[in-house]
């Protein structure tokens, strides 16, 4: 299925997402005293982690780059899930120019992050929201990956914004899924709109993106069950989710997020590859990077998908959201002081 | 579960096989091989040397490149190997006689302690023995309500905090409630933590320390990287877990994580979740998985489950027919009706011996929609024609059975001549057992590469044929049969 929405120009059906005081992360750390501090703490294991690893390959001044070194490297950025084939490369490209060389920890700490920051492309990306009329949101992804409590963060994330969110609780097979995001939505003061348990989740969304457009909300933010990509039935209830959303409102969902867990492993491509099939993903949803995963595996999926990663999240909150930029990610992964 | 692992171990070693004579390089170079799968189905960087290596010395060891079949002999090292690292296993939940045993639950946020919680009460109830669960997440929202409902949903009490503020009060309070009534077994269902939230973590240990259960259980999702060895440790080093249960395996995560954790951590894998629903656990059997990473197939689960979920009075049916030589299509119909009932036709297929690969390309396939194609074209027929497909089926039938099922005309008589296939294998099988029926099967389909040809065929050459009105009529048959499915497959 076609649907997959990435390199649609942006043409005047949609703008980016007004970036305001309290959301540009260039003002974040003066105003919200935090991002970096909060991605550095939720980073820090990881970075300590790689860079001690990659600090311990050069215990004296320098190393010369041979098959034993090349070899230790490659455990360092195999551990951090970017995969087999970014692993190659990198360590190639490292081969290549420094083979037979005395090199410092700087040096090929710029060679990977240059590597991955190419492989990562994409600069920033935003949310694509609609000029006019409600901005519709579609979350999915594999089971307990982390979509309702993104959600929630969304939520809290576009509503300092001045934006009006509604929900809609598609989750109508877990135990307690409508009640898990009716809390969140009660805690966080958004509308929510739920079915009975067990209902066609495309009947909620569809009342979703109704009450949206009749009450005038700026955004509407649709949940999901968990599923995996290999359980066709599901994947196409998620296209039919889709197709009733599209068919209220032509240009949505604007958006439809994967929400991937950081812990994941090389399955994330075949969720990617699944996902962007039957829903046509627009983004991904990095959650639970505060763990001591590293989240690497974005680096093969975004490559291979040219599905930009739009959020971290770092935190079970509904404060532990952040844009997600690949310079800075990268730069604080392999932060070396 | 492990099909990527056995797809490409599967081809590395049968390019080892397939050069007759095995040197010391090639040898290594089939390991690589092997070396790569293991890396691309996430089993941790250091598992994974330390496996090649072992591999390798064993094989040279061994003579290995003298003996008659070295390729084999390999392969039987890896199998040997593979079940080392993930065995022995211990399934038992080590319940005591005359006084409550508490099982405690740890792992990751939405790893699905709570879930394989609930499937654990069950299968621990059915076992006739009384079951409390209590829970002990006040973190997550509607933590306990996902709890109750699921208790509900099985029939079993749960404890939800009464006042309590603090997960080990909550936990102390719900011991001491089972213990109070007796109750023979209670399920501790805790919070999601990170392995680095020291505070959490500490947390842990107070309950551990607090009720000392008997068993503590770390959950593990499938489709965990390489971290699945730090945070495995980092619990293991916390509380001394007893067991491991790894969840999601019912997708196509390589599962790379159990030989990592296993190895690591040298905790039993005691469960694996299939399913989001409550019956979906079953045992771990590290031999039964190493057989399917070398694609061999999962023989034993499926004649499991098969046993479970097969009607036995329709298996005795069918066995009469067989016996009599009165093989027809409404049997076939049937036969392939029980499979559905196993799960998945992936998951099923995945399961028979030498159908791995078979499995493979049908990737993409849409395997339980063309079975509705088959059910359709059957549909379609008059009882006559079912019971006698090859001999009454003329061209202009196959016409009208085509209309009718909104099939292409060849489709038809596809599933007609893999009929003769199939009746001819299905009459050698006449008063096998099940087990030797599988056995049997895995014989035959050297010879039947294709038993069910017509799902392997590649999509889309069947399709061009029929009008639109006929395909707006599969398409709603198909859209009823989802719903269906979903109905049966979802239902509590
Ligand atoms: N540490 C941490 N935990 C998170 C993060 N995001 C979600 N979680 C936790 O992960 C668990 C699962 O999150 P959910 O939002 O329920 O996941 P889901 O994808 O909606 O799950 P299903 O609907 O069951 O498929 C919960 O315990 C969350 O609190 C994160 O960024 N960091
Ligand atoms: N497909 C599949 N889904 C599963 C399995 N086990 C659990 N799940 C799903 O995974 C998601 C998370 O499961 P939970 O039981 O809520 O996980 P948890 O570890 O209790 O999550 P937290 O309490 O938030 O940390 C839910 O959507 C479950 O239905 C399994 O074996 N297979
Ligand atoms: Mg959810
Ligand atoms: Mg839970």
């Amino acid at each position: 299925m076609a649907l997959f929405r990435f390199g649609r120009s942006q043409d005047d059906s949609e703008k980016e997402i007004p970036r305001t005081e309290s959301t540009s992360p260039e003002s974040d750390q003066a105003s919200r005293p935090g991002f970096l501090a909060r991605l550095r703490s939720g980073l820090e294991r990881t970075r300590q982690v790689l860079v001690t690893d990659v600090r311990d390959l050069f215990k004296r001044e320098g190393r010369l780059v041979d098959d034993g070194f090349l070899e230790e490297l490659r455990r360092v950025l195999v551990q951090s899930d970017i995969g087999p084939s970014a692993t190659d490369a990198i360590l190639a490209d490292i081969a290549v120019r420094y083979r037979a060389r005395v090199v410092e920890v700087e040096t090929v700490l710029d060679s990977i992050r240059s590597g991955l920051l190419e492989r990562l492309r994409f600069k920033q990306a935003t949310l694509t929201l609609a000029t006019s009329g409600p901005t519709v949101i579609l979350v999915t992804g594999v089971n307990g990956s982390g979509k309702t409590t993104s959600i929630a963060k969304l939520a809290r994330f576009l509503s300092r914004d001045g934006k009006r969110v509604v929900l809609g609780a598609g989750d109508t097979f877990r135990a307690a899924a409508v009640e898990q995001l009716a809390l969140w939505a009660e805690r966080l003061g958004v509308e929510i709109v739920r079915g009975e348990m067990g209902c066609d989740p495309a009947s909620v969304a569809h009342r979703a993106v109704a009450v949206a457009i009749a009450g005038n909300f700026d955004i509407c933010i649709i949940d999901t069950a968990g599923r995996l990509q290999t359980q066709a039935n599901l994947m196409q209830e998620l296209s039919k989710i889709r197709r009733v959303v599209t068919k209220q409102l032509p240009e949505a969902p604007h958006e439809v997020l994967l929400v991937l867990d950081a812990t994941a492993g090389q399955n994330a491509l075949s969720q990617a590859r699944g996902f962007q099939e039957a829903a046509g993903c627009t983004g991904i949803v990095l959650a639970k990077l505060d763990g001591s995963a590293r989240g690497g595996v974005i680096v093969p999926v975004t490559e291979q998908f040219h599905l930009p990663v739009k959020f971290v999240g770092l935190g079970e909150g509904a404060d532990d959201l952040e844009p997600f930029d690949p310079e800075r990610f990268v730069a604080v992964l392999f932060e070396t002081t | 579960m492990f099909d990527s692992i056995q797809a490409s171990l599967s081809h590395a070693l049968t390019a080892l096989r397939g050069r007759g004579k095995l040197t010391e390089s090639n040898m290594r170079e089939g390991l690589e091989g092997v070396r790569k799968a293991m890396l691309e189905a996430d089993v941790a960087y250091d598992v994974v040397g330390e496996f090649i290596e072992r591999v390798s010395v064993d094989a040279l060891g061994a003579k290995v490149l003298e003996s008659l079949d070295p390729a084999q002999q390999v392969v039987g090292i890896v199998h040997r190997e593979l079940v080392g690292l993930m065995g022995p296993v211990d399934h038992s939940l080590h319940l005591e006689q005359g006084r409550t045993t508490i099982l405690m639950l740890c792992g990751l946020q939405g790893s699905g302690k709570t879930t394989s919680c609930a499937k654990l009460a069950k299968k621990i109830k059915e076992q006739g023995r009384g079951v409390m669960m209590v829970a002990a997440d006040l973190q997550r929202p509607a933590a306990i309500e996902q709890l109750v409902i699921l208790g509900r949903q099985i029939d079993v009490a749960v404890y939800t905090p009464d006042g309590e503020r603090d997960p080990v009060a909550v936990c102390k309070a719900g011991v001491a409630k089972a213990k109070a009534e007796g109750i023979s077994v209670v399920l501790l269902d805790t919070a999601g933590r990170l392995a680095i939230d020291q505070e959490l973590m500490a947390e842990l240990s107070r309950i551990d320390k607090t009720v000392g259960p008997d068993q503590v259980y770390l959950v593990v999702d499938a489709m965990t990287g390489q971290d699945a060895v730090r945070s495995a440790k980092a619990f293991h080093d916390a509380l001394e877990l007893d067991g491991i249960v790894m969840t999601k395996l019912d997708g196509d995560a390589r599962g790379g994580a159990a030989l990592s954790v296993k190895s690591v951590t040298g905790v039993p894998i005691k469960f694996i979740g299939t399913g989001e629903q409550v019956d979906a656990l079953e045992d771990f059997h590290p031999d039964r998985m190493a057989g399917r990473i070398l694609g061999m197939g999962d023989v034993l689960t499926l004649v499991e489950e098969a046993q479970k979920k097969f009607d036995q009075d329709e298996m005795q049916k069918q066995e009469e027919r067989l016996r009599a030589g009165e093989f027809t299509l409404e049997d076939f119909k049937a036969m392939l009706l029980q499979t559905r009932r196993l799960g998945p036709l992936g998951k099923v297929l995945g399961m028979i011996p030498g159908m791995g690969g078979m499995k493979d390309m049908l990737a993409g396939a849409d395997l339980d929609n063309d079975m509705n194609r088959l059910f359709g074209i059957i549909n379609a027929m008059t009882p006559q024609e079912r019971r006698n497909p090859t001999n009454i089926i003329d061209q202009s039938r196959r016409r009208r059975i085509a209309t009718g099922a909104g099939v292409a005309l060849n489709e038809v008589g596809d599933l007609v001549k893999q009929f003769d296939g199939m009746s001819a294998m299905m009459k050698g099988m006449a008063g096998l057992g099940l087990r030797d029926r599988m056995k049997e099967m895995q014989r035959i389909q050297g010879e039947l590469t294709n038993p069910t040809g017509r799902l392997a065929k590649a999509k889309g050459d069947t399709g061009k044929r029929l009008t639109a009105d006929q395909r707006r009529n599969q398409k709603k048959q198909r859209d009823k049969e989802d719903r269906r499915r979903r109905r049966d497959s979802r239902g509590s």
